[in-house]
């Protein structure tokens, strides 16, 4: 059998690795194999996902959804839709107890500025409107497909920069501007020495300007839940959520319902990757299982997942660095975009985690950021492996090889003489610690079979010495 | 056009159910048969997660109509573990860390079986070809291609000691 085992090096921290005499200290288990707990479900087909739930007069919901990117909602005509045979309610906003929310309330973050369902307007293509309620799924989808929604189209924008223009279109009018505030400030903002005397004194100022695309997280399992309504009352709803307490709590807060009387089960994710982490189809779902009594489906379609499930925002990301002659930037100055799309979901905080993590893992005595959270007419993004924080180290590490090779350097020698070290000031602030990038590079070093000089392979994270 | 009973072959038993309309072998073998192990993750035959095996060949359960295989032998990843027992493939994928999420693994490992049933000594591009149909998200195909040669070792090993 073939694992890939990395042997453990022990050679580096010695001193944290236990009672002195001891190899390893505790430290035993990675480089170990202990079997995924969860693995025998998984081959014997014996995991239990929420889809594989599948009580009696179970009923399937059905979304219709915005045909425009912007638009106001003059009319919904409900009536070929309410006659389709198996059809057995359609919700809209007058049926959701509180109708308007944003996911991350629960932690402070506000205004409330997404609809569970369009009132008035519609803000991004695909937008939920109305939710049918039908015996099957082909009920649900005819329903869905003859509801008729008269729009007056609205200028949309999609692009950061125009979206922050004097006179582009307003998105989102529970923010009242395009762009999310921060305690008082457009953006989330950094200020740390003087990059301006910085790039007067550099050798050389180099500006370069990155932008990224949305990345949809295509789960193989699409998002949804199955919603039981239960004899004392309450909810069971069965979820492929990826955060159970945050949609319980979330959903009670939408259906202004005592948290006590929503069970989330579920903890089984058919592949997430941050696409189910917003709170999306569990409290339409509720509100249809609690209308109809009787359990209720909501699942997305393939379609639906890649169009309206959230995706790792679109970042635009520019980065103007002064640097000295043997590659030491001196002053680095970042203004950075991300597009939340229509509404918060997730990326004021994305974007608060872009700017934690500027200027990268450097030591740079001067530092400027901007980091605008914005809204534009498009799907709403949120949470995805490392948002914020992926799209800002592709632009970080593209410029590092950059300059290295603008002049000449070697892009790991330019980093050594850049990694951040234990105790140094960061931007933000805080003193560094435990950081172990120059071990890292080192080692990556001589697993490549890249050559660094002798005062490159003594520098240690724990000094600045050989600097 | 009226609902029928349809009777199949799956996993060795004969099974009879009444199919709406349009059933498609997934939805039957999930909604009628209570057999949850394939699932639908595309609902188009382009993510095979739900291939079970018709006549041994491996097939997009959604996308088949279930009266076109009246009659015919159907096996599931729920007929894979004989008595409990979980055969080659099955710990094979356990113990080569095969399986993340889980989800994509019944589709994973039944087209596994229909190729170790065809050629017991699959080269590392035979493996590649034949789960080239489904997709692992979590993107461990590597761990798979391994588990499946580990199989396919182990399953002629028990072949020469018997």
């Amino acid at each position: 059998m073939t694992y890939r085992l990395a042997p453990i090096d022990t050679s580096t921290f010695t001193a944290e690795r236990g009672a002195s005499g001891t190899d390893v200290g505790d430290l035993t288990v990675i480089g170990s194999v202990v079997q995924r707990s969860d693995a025998r479900g998984h081959v014997t087909g014996r995991t239990e996902f929420f889809e594989d739930v599948a009580p009696p007069r179970l009923a399937h919901l059905k979304m219709h959804r915005s045909a425009r990117h912007h638009a106001r909602i003059l009319d919904v005509d409900l009536t070929e839709a309410v006659a389709v045979p198996g059809v057995l309610r359609i919700l809209t906003h007058a049926d959701i107890p509180n109708n308007l929310y944003t996911p991350l309330k629960l932690i402070g973050v506000g205004p409330d500025d997404e609809p569970v369902l369009a009132v008035d307007k519609v803000r991004y293509l695909g937008e939920p409107i109305c939710a049918v309620v039908a015996e099957t799924e082909a009920a649900a989808l005819e329903g869905a497909a003859r509801i008729k929604v008269t729009y007056e189209d609205l200028p949309p924008v999609f692009d950061v920069e125009e979206a922050l223009k004097e006179g582009a279109p307003l998105v989102n009018e529970y923010h009242g501007q395009n762009h999310f505030i921060y305690e008082g400030h457009h953006c989330r903002r950094i200020r740390f020495g003087d990059v301006e005397e910085a790039f007067a004194r550099a050798d050389h100022v180099f500006e370069w300007r990155y932008q990224s695309a949305p990345i949809e997280q295509a789960p193989v399992e699409t998002t949804g839940c199955v919603v039981v309504p239960q004899a004392d009352g309450r909810l069971r709803i069965h979820s492929d959520t990826q955060a159970c307490f945050f949609t319980l709590d979330n959903t009670a807060l939408i259906l202004e319902t005592p948290f006590n009387t929503l069970r989330i089960v579920g903890g089984t994710v058919g592949g997430g990757f941050g696409g189910k982490v917003d709170v999306v189809v569990e409290p339409v779902a509720c509100v249809a299982a609690m209308l109809a009594d009787r359990p209720v489906k909501f699942v997305y379609d393939r379609a639906e997942e890649m169009q309206v499930s959230s995706p790792r925002a679109a970042e635009r990301i520019i980065i103007k660095d002064g640097v000295m002659n043997d590659g030491r930037i001196i002053g680095r100055k970042v203004t950075l975009y991300v597009d939340a799309g229509a509404y918060s979901r997730h990326s004021p905080y994305g974007t608060t985690k872009a700017a934690a993590h500027l200027p990268g893992p450097y030591s740079i005595p001067n530092v400027w950021a901007d980091c605008h959270c914005v809204f534009t007419n498009r799907t709403p993004s949120s949470a995805m492996r490392g948002f914020g924080v992926t799209i800002a180290d592709f632009a970080l590490e593209s410029q590092m090889d950059r300059i290295a090779r603008a002049l000449d350097l070697d892009p790991l020698r330019l980093r050594l003489l850049n990694a951040y070290r234990d105790g140094d000031l960061k931007a933000h602030r805080k003193v560094a610690e435990g950081t172990a990038l120059v071990e890292v590079i080192q080692k990556a070093a001589e697993m490549a079979g890249h050559e660094l000089p002798e005062a490159y392979r003594r520098m240690s994270s724990t000094t600045r010495e050989g600097l | 056009m009226p609902s029928q009973i349809v009777s199949l072959i799956v996993n060795g038993e004969q099974r009879e159910f009444i199919a709406a309309p349009g059933a498609t072998l997934l939805a039957s073998l999930r909604e009628s048969l209570g057999l949850t192990a394939a699932k639908r993750g595309c609902a188009q035959g382009a993510c095979g997660t739900c291939t079970v095996l018709v006549d041994g060949r491996p097939e997009a359960s959604c996308l088949v109509a279930v009266e076109t295989v009246a009659g015919r032998s159907i096996r599931t990843l729920e007929g894979v573990a004989a008595g409990g027992e979980l055969d080659e493939v099955q710990s094979a994928f356990v113990d080569c860390f095969a399986t993340q999420c889980g989800f994509c693994t019944a589709g994973m490992i039944m087209v596994a079986e229909a190729l170790l049933d065809a050629n017991p000594e699959p080269s590392e591009e035979d493996v590649i070809e034949a789960i080239s149909g489904n997709v692992c998200r979590c993107t461990g195909y590597r761990p798979i291609v391994i588990a499946v040669l580990e199989a396919a070792r182990r399953r002629r090993e028990q072949v020469v000691s018997r």
